[in-house]
């Protein structure tokens, strides 16, 4: 199982959200990433929030100076709009783009970039929220805006258009320390063939196993845990040492294969 | 960069993760250049072959930019090593692309797809994530490796190989394949060593020293 830190950029800065809103800083990208790196995470998403908003391109700028810290897998998002974006980013030192507004402004960019650079590096984020009459729905631009399909049939439609991995957004959860939402993950996670990483809401290690065995999320995604320690949420970068990871996720030593 | 610092050679032809590759290399305090000009295939010691996404698109670029009889040359009749990475290793092979396309032709072995029918419920292509690895008996890459090796790999087609005594390494992802394979001076991970941490930097670091 992938466990991996998602980290959120603006204004130059990391910051935290909750539920797409409220945002507190929590301090230097280049030193964050640095302690990701010394403790072996197994991956990093890092993500700019306000590109899109602000039309912003990528800033593949930082991308380098991220990925010359980043000796671990690297996804990158924020701003894509075109396939020259996505090849400057993975030159830059990044495995993965994020796509999540392309979806519903440039699906050409994702399937061109699927065919040039294959269906590894895109990552479609499925961005979630329970609406009180319509149940869950896909949101596009920061959760701003609705992209007119369900969970489920976002997620098919990004493999679709070429993307070789979800990442489940519950916008919901995000920042809550309420848990995943399984139902949400079970849903996704049963209808696609490519891998589906868990995103909003972990507390704890046994929230990450909750998502994979239960849920059949193949990787897990958290942001809070990560950055914050306590009840008022002290700034601390933490994870897991993955012997402490083995053991409370029971993962059996002789496992060939712990996608 | 000075010329005493080119003891490695990553050959850019517009496919693969170049920075990250030479950002490790200088981690580990061993020189490297970029080039994208097959005349300094020439003058290389040793190479490193990137590549990610399609094979058809990666072989199209190698020989439209003129890489393929001079790497072909360096490799085969010269005995340079050479370690391809990823889509790199398995441009080594025969064939790619459900065997529509033809590769460089090095290596006894063939480009698959994953074979759906051996894989289990859980089993998602791409295969992407951590996995162990098995050292087979040629393993100089893995010498001296930390305990409970794991690399990152992100793929969806592996190396099918005739002859298993060129594996150096196997892992399982529904069922066993080639992690890693050696023939000769001709070396080649499926797994990305550059973003794998310390297991990594070993194997790169194997590569600079002991071929």
């Amino acid at each position: 199982m992938r466990v991996i830190p998602t980290l959120l950029l603006r204004k130059g800065g990391l910051v935290k959200t909750v539920r797409f809103g409220r945002a507190a800083y929590v301090g230097d990208p280049i030193n964050t990433v640095k302690i990701f790196n010394d403790k072996e995470v197994d991956e990093l998403v890092v993500l700019d929030i306000d590109a899109t908003r602000e039309g912003r391109p990528p800033a593949v700028r930082k991308v380098e100076e991220i990925a010359g810290e980043c000796f671990m897998p690297l996804a990158y998002g924020g701003g894509i709009t075109t396939v020259e974006e996505i090849g400057h980013i993975l030159h830059a030192g990044a495995e993965k783009v994020v796509v999540n507004s392309a979806l519903a402004t440039h699906p050409g960019t994702i399937t061109e970039g699927a065919r040039r650079f294959g269906s590894q590096s895109i990552v479609a984020s499925i961005d979630v929220r329970r609406g009180w009459l319509r149940g869950y729905q896909a949101r596009t631009h920061g959760g701003s805006r609705d992209l007119g399909l369900g969970p489920v049939d976002a997620a098919l439609r990004a493999v679709e258009l070429g993307a070789g991995e979800i990442l489940l957004n519950s916008i919901d959860r995000d920042g809550t320390y309420e848990g995943y939402d399984l139902d949400l993950i079970r849903s996704v996670a049963s209808a696609v063939p490519v891998p589906v990483v868990a995103c909003g809401g972990a507390r704890n290690v046994g929230d990450f196993l909750a998502a994979t065995r239960d849920a059949e999320a193949s990787a897990v995604a958290a942001g809070s845990i990560f950055v914050f320690q306590g009840v008022h949420r002290a700034v601390l970068v933490n994870f897991p040492s993955v012997a402490v990871l083995n053991e409370q996720l029971f993962i059996p030593l002789s496992a060939g294969s712990n996608v | 960069m000075s010329s005493s610092d080119h003891s490695i050679t990553i050959v850019d032809y517009g496919v693969g993760n170049l920075l990250s590759i030479r950002n490790m290399l200088r981690k580990i305090g061993i020189g490297s250049r970029i080039t994208a000009d097959p005349d300094e295939i020439r003058t290389a010691d040793k190479l490193i072959l990137p590549g990610v996404g399609a094979f058809a698109h990666a072989m199209d670029r190698l020989r439209k930019l003129g890489f393929e009889d001079v790497l072909r040359q360096r490799v085969l009749d010269e005995g340079v090593p050479i370690l391809g990475i990823c889509l790199g290793m398995q441009l080594f092979a025969r064939r790619g692309d459900e065997g529509d396309v033809s590769g460089l032709g090095w290596l006894p072995a063939d480009a698959v797809p994953f074979d759906q029918a051996r894989l289990r419920a859980h089993d998602r292509v791409p295969h992407m994530g951590w996995s162990d690895i098995t050292p087979g008996p040629r393993s100089g890459l893995f010498e001296g490796a930390p305990p409970d090796p794991r690399f990152y790999f992100a793929h969806s087609f592996h190396l099918a190989y005739d002859d298993p005594a060129d594996v150096a390494a196997w892992t399982t992802h529904g069922y066993r394949f080639a992690a890693a394979v050696e023939r000769r001076n001709i070396l080649g991970v499926q797994f990305h060593p550059e973003k794998s941490h310390r297991y990594g930097m070993g194997v790169l670091r194997n590569f600079a020293e002991r071929y």
